[in-house]
């Protein structure tokens, strides 16, 4: 069965304090080349048949993501 | 004056809210999100608490009941909505308010008895009170920080939507102390603070949230 993955990350502009949280725990870990942290949500949607992807990308934009906040990308299958 | 309570799976705070109406002189009506009824209701609050446990997004998933469809639709002809906490939410989800509510910059639950002004005394769920007037409301939430684009901000400050604002301290990282907006017509009110749970003096830290009950009652009668 088909695979479509959507993955949604906050804006740039929005601060992330869950992921400026494991910034610090990493600082505090002493790995101290990662110097960013942006946490998001990693969809794997299951499709019968041929995915739709005008129908996947309206999923993907007004239930998966919230756009007043969250980017989002599709990902088809490939092959 | 019939005022409906919807309860969705995981609303915490609706009994509350129905005691609310009552005090303030008007029929609760308790409303099932899976319903498609109305029940004739004057106007619609939507409670606190943690419909679907948060899952998705606040209020993400209860924005697409069933019974939100017909709140959207009665909303945009002039039927006044209450959003309180989850239900400020659900109200930025189903896209009657702008903005949304993210994860306080903390990242802890912050819940204390909370001031706040009325920035708005002229809409449908305020006019009880002074433009400028201050009130203490319990205050309860982890995601209850108020974020816009900045340009929406301007827009929304611009047109005076900011509706409650925090002051003596910003429990969330709100961005410019909002704690509560309105919609263009001001029929439709969000905010994080619980005024119902401030309707009594035996259960609240005042009985200043009572007005936001009785506020809508002239407002049904004037409309």
């Amino acid at each position: 069965m088909p695979q479509v993955v959507v993955d949604v990350v906050l804006k740039p502009e929005i601060s992330d304090p869950q992921g400026q949280a494991v910034l610090g725990a990493l600082g505090r870990l002493g790995h101290t080349q990662v110097t960013g942290v942006r946490q998001g949500k990693h969809f794997v949607l299951d499709v019968e048949g041929t995915p739709d992807e005008a129908e996947l990308k309206q999923i993907a934009e007004t239930l998966l993501a919230n756009p007043v906040i969250e980017d989002v990308e599709l990902h088809l299958p490939t092959d | 004056m019939r005022i409906g309570v919807i309860t969705f799976p995981g609303s915490l705070d609706d009994v509350d809210a129905a005691r609310a109406v009552r005090l303030a002189g008007a029929e609760p009506v308790a409303l099932w999100h899976a319903d498609h009824d109305l029940q004739d209701v004057d106007a619609v609050v939507l409670p606190g608490g943690f419909s679907y446990g948060d899952y998705l997004r606040a209020g993400a998933i209860a924005a697409r009941a069933p019974m939100m469809r017909d709140v959207v639709d009665r909303a945009r002809q002039g039927m006044p909505v209450l959003g309180i906490c989850n239900g400020f939410q659900v109200l930025c989800e189903a896209g009657l308010l702008p903005g949304a509510l993210t994860r306080n910059s903390h990242l802890h639950f912050r819940n204390r008895d909370q001031l706040l002004r009325i920035e708005r005394a002229d809409t449908a769920w305020t006019s009880a009170y002074g433009r400028g007037q201050t009130i203490t409301v319990p205050v309860k939430n982890g995601e209850g920080r108020y974020v816009a684009a900045p340009a929406d901000l301007e827009r929304l400050e611009g047109e005076g939507r900011v509706a409650v604002r925090y002051v003596g301290g910003n429990p969330n990282g709100s961005l410019r102390d909002i704690a509560g907006v309105t919609s263009e017509d001001g029929r439709v009110v969000g905010l994080m603070p619980h005024p119902e749970h401030a309707v009594e003096d035996l259960t609240g830290p005042s009985t200043d949230g009572l007005g936001f009950f009785t506020s809508v009652l002239k407002a049904v009668v004037s409309a």
